[in-house]
């Protein structure tokens, strides 16, 4: 008998190895908190638990109780109201509704403290209209405060719910609804008996993911001084300059993290059960009258002008009265250093999702699929705590490499990895692989395996076949994917601040520190980039995407 | 005759569970085969293992004499110059039928993939369809430029996964005696796998049943109907029933309301009781019978009624007669049975 070696397996664990070292690096960071905490040079955990830590967790679940609650009542009631009713301006809020997705909170956090504090022209104008004169003669509300943090927060974290909570009701068979109907229970009642609770684990998913954004943030509540875990670590590692007391906050963070996960996953798990089997009913939405009509519009109405109109309107205004004092060569490198990083990182982490996503369909194993999801964790890891792990874990590289060429070549290599982009960029690769991954994922679901077998007996070997038949059919999901990091990059301020390189700034970093010097102002062109390269993933999910979908639908 | 396709006691699994127990079949070149059963049998898993997609636990799979598949030996499918056509077709959605068609002929001058191209497209007569893109064609015309796709390399075996089975009843048939015809013009030798019968009879020389990952029975179409080696491949092919029977000598089997002369080939049988298949079209009306039957149902089929009858000690047989001979349900009617294969199998 004719004995052949073959390595069918060989070209497969390369694309196998690829999703381990991703799946390593992945979780350097997190790991080496854990090392960290647990063997800090000096222990400060008993003096955190004595001052300030209390403070900081206190703070942060107030922070994310507020929030939620926030974020819950807007996304659900107007969710509801444009999937089950109808009233003027309907269509159109459906999409608005959308549009506060675009501001980084701390972008409008900055943009309402400007309007609402004692100078801002709110403020001015009532003054000007009562007569008042100092700030003891009348009351109003501090913006910089706990109340005002959740509010802005709130303001534009709703989407996530809005989003989420949409989608779940309209899959909701229509029949659910009669039969509540026929069985005498209002609309509210049937709402509360059935409408939400089949849409709750879809509204935990929403809700997790709008909690997870705000431990994350660090631009808000520092600015508003309140003391959440998030800034505590930025204190702790900056002002006292400890960074094993940084690893240890980072701990409490990740357990806060951890309990969103179980959430968004226990949400995803039950999702599964809840969809409709059948087919697809189309939904007869009831018509408001009278009063109650204009009360949804305006319901709806609230959220897209608070969160969207009146700081876009702000945000333009500024812009344009400062182009001068803002247009300068530093503006322009700030811009040139985000889009380079973003763009960078946008299509790294394409690729990477292209080969994660492709090598699970090639083996079909668990293997792949834990990996995969490994990677996919960073989304949850908080900026900062990120920043945490990866200056660890970098410096001790850049160490034991500069140790390597001066005991070997004679010369020192420096900081090389760490004290470059190289860190922020790595951070932004970890936090947003998954958003990558969500998106390839999803296109190369809808190419049929049979695909596959059909390219490979016709004698095309896995890279050939992904390649020849099956980029071009997921080119509108990996550019989804390039398009939404690359916003997400734009946006992102926590890493960022920690890991930039000295001297180096971006978009984010400039308006934190144009904040910071009270001269927002300033800011303003910087933040209109950012709010407008925020608005295309906001288009991309808002009408679906790419014609060439329809177009790639198998008929048969 | 050469032997192009060995399969050799194969076994795979999945996870824990064996799905494929100790297969083996030959084809020879030329030969249109078929595996036949119901869903989760585990013939779709032979097809993949032939194709390389699925890993052997044991066994050998031999083309053209050429080990390509054992537990040691695994030849990545694209290197097995195989055919395949899939029940979804499969077909790349963002090229046309004359790149689809020419998506296997690589490393070839231009003008000989233009020739085979050519050629492909009038076997399956879509000549005019070239440009087209496969959602602009109807799905008996995909699955023909899916079969195309997979001739035009001209490969040493094809492969075909339940190819029509997503057609409609007429033109699966129509697409099945087509297919037959190009591949026999053509010379190819096939493998098809399917859980309908029909599609099966149309196509194949030669059809193998599988229930719970074996082969029941590897024989022509005919021979499965006539002759089924199981009790389970007699229900699975072909409608009919069973009525209890004794062996009373070496060619008498006889059962409650006749004695039926025929070759029983295993003695050891003789003296047992056993179940005796009878087809429906063994049965036939006869005034002159001494049987009398009555009618239960009667289902329309056309050219032929298809009865259920009740016999007097309450078994029941199917008979099927021409339509014009047409019985009421509730009629009392006398019938005789002519048995041509006796098929019976022991008693449990």
């Amino acid at each position: 008998m004719e004995r052949i070696r073959v390595r069918l397996h060989y070209g497969a664990d390369v694309w196998q190895l690829s999703v381990a070292v991703a799946a390593v690096v992945a979780a350097l960071p997190v790991i080496t908190i854990l090392g960290l905490s647990f063997s800090p040079a000096e222990n400060i955990w008993p003096h955190l638990i004595e001052t300030a830590l209390p403070r900081y967790v206190g703070n942060t679940l107030i922070l994310v109780v507020g929030v939620g609650a926030a974020v819950f009542l807007t996304g659900v009631t107007t969710a509801y109201l444009v999937t089950t009713f109808e009233f003027p301006l309907r269509r159109q809020l459906e999409f608005l509704l959308l549009l506060p997705f675009a501001f980084p909170s701390y972008v409008i956090a900055y943009l309402y403290t400007d309007l609402l504090e004692f100078s801002g022209p709110v403020q001015g104008l009532l003054r000007h209209l009562f007569g008042w004169e100092l700030a003891r003669d009348y009351w109003f509300p501090e913006i910089r405060s706990m109340g005002g943090a959740i509010l802005l927060m709130g303001l534009v974290l709703y989407p996530y719910v809005y989003l989420m909570a949409r989608a779940s009701f309209l899959e909701q068979s229509p029949h659910y609804r009669d039969a509540c109907r026929l069985m005498g229970r209002s609309h509210f009642r049937t709402f509360l008996f059935v409408s939400l609770p089949v849409a709750r684990p879809a509204v935990a998913i929403g809700v997790a993911l709008a909690l997870m954004e705000t431990v994350n943030d660090i631009g808000t509540v520092e600015f508003f001084s309140i003391q959440t875990l998030s800034v505590g670590l930025f204190d702790v590692w900056l002002n006292m300059n400890n960074l094993g007391g940084a690893a240890q906050i980072s701990m409490v963070t990740l357990t806060f993290i951890l309990i969103l996960i179980g959430v968004e996953y226990s949400g995803r798990r039950k999702a599964r059960f809840y969809q409709s089997s059948g087919r697809f009913i189309p939904t007869e939405r009831v018509a408001l009258a009278g009063g109650f009509k204009w009360g949804a519009s305006l319901l709806c109405l609230l959220p897209v002008l608070f969160g969207f109109l009146v700081p876009m309107v702000v945000l333009v205004g500024n812009s344009v009265a400062y182009f001068d004092q803002s247009w300068t060569p530093a503006f322009r490198s700030y811009a040139a250093n985000s889009l380079f990083v973003s763009l960078t990182v946008a299509i790294c982490c394409t690729v990477l999702a292209v080969v994660i996503s492709y090598t699970k369909r090639l083996h079909r194993g668990n293997v792949p699929l834990a990996l995969s999801r490994l990677v996919s964790m960073g989304y949850a890891v908080p900026g900062s705590v990120l920043a945490v792990g990866i200056v660890v874990s970098l410096g001790w590289i850049d160490n034991s490499l500069d140790g390597f060429f001066r005991d070997r070549f004679g010369f020192s290599t420096g900081l090389l990895l760490s004290g470059s982009a190289f860190s922020i960029i790595l951070a932004y690769v970890i936090r947003f692989m998954a958003i990558s991954i969500g998106n390839v994922d999803s296109s190369f679901s809808k190419v049929s395996t049979s695909i596959d077998m059909a390219s490979r007996t016709l004698g095309y070997a896995p890279f050939k076949t992904l390649r020849l038949y099956h980029l071009p059919l997921i080119k509108g999901g990996a550019l989804t994917a390039v398009l939404i990091v690359f916003v997400d990059c734009m946006k992102e301020l926590p890493a960022t601040l920690l890991l930039r390189p000295f001297n180096f700034e971006t978009l984010a970093t400039h308006i934190y520190q144009a904040a910071s010097d009270e001269q927002i102002e300033r800011a303003a062109l910087g933040a209109l980039f950012i709010v407008l390269a925020g608005l295309i993933p906001v288009i991309l999910i808002s009408r679906t995407i790419s014609s060439s979908r329809q177009l790639f639908q198998r008929s048969g | 005759m050469t032997t192009v396709l060995t399969v050799q006691d194969i076994t795979c699994h999945y996870g824990e569970e064996k799905v494929v127990r100790d297969v083996s079949f030959e084809l020879e070149s030329g030969a249109l085969a078929c595996l036949l059963g119901p869903s989760g049998c585990g013939k779709t898993t032979v097809l993949r293992a032939i194709a390389g997609f699925q890993p052997l636990l044991f066994g050998k799979i031999e083309l053209h004499g050429r080990c390509i598949s054992s537990p040691a030996v695994m030849i990545a499918p694209e290197k097995r110059n195989l055919g395949m056509v899939f029940q979804d077709n499969a077909l790349f959605p963002h090229l046309t039928v004359e790149k689809n068609i020419a998506a296997g002929l690589h490393a070839r001058k231009p003008s000989e993939i233009r020739d085979a191209v050519g050629r492909m497209l009038h076997y399956v007569r879509l000549e005019r369809y070239s440009g087209r893109y496969p959602h602009e064609l109807s799905a008996g015309q995909q699955q023909r430029v899916a079969l195309a796709r997979a001739l035009a390399p001209n490969p040493r075996l094809l492969l075909m996964d339940e190819p029509f089975s997503n057609l409609d009843v007429e033109l699966r048939e129509r697409l099945g005696q087509e297919t037959r015809d190009l591949l026999k013009e053509t010379g190819t030798t096939c493998i098809m796998v399917t859980h309908d019968q029909q599609d099966a009879f149309t196509f194949s020389d030669v059809v193998g049943v599988m229930r719970d990952g074996n082969i029941c029975q590897w024989d022509t179409p005919y021979n499965l109907y006539h002759e089924p080696a199981t009790e389970f491949v007699a229900n699975f092919v072909g409608d009919g029933t069973f009525l209890d029977a004794e062996i009373t000598s070496s060619d008498r089997i006889k059962t409650d309301i006749a004695t039926h002369r025929g070759t029983i080939r295993n003695p050891e049988d003789i003296g047992k009781s056993v179940k005796l298949l009878i087809r429906p079209d063994d049965v036939v009306i006869d005034g002159d019978s001494e049987i009398p039957a009555r009618i239960v149902r009667r289902t329309f089929r056309g050219e032929n009624y298809l009865y259920t009858l009740a016999l007097a000690g309450g078994q029941t047989l199917l008979s099927l007669m021409p339509s014009h001979q047409n019985h009421e349900v509730g009629e009392d009617i006398r019938i005789r049975l002519e048995i041509e294969h006796l098929v019976y199998f022991r008693a449990t």
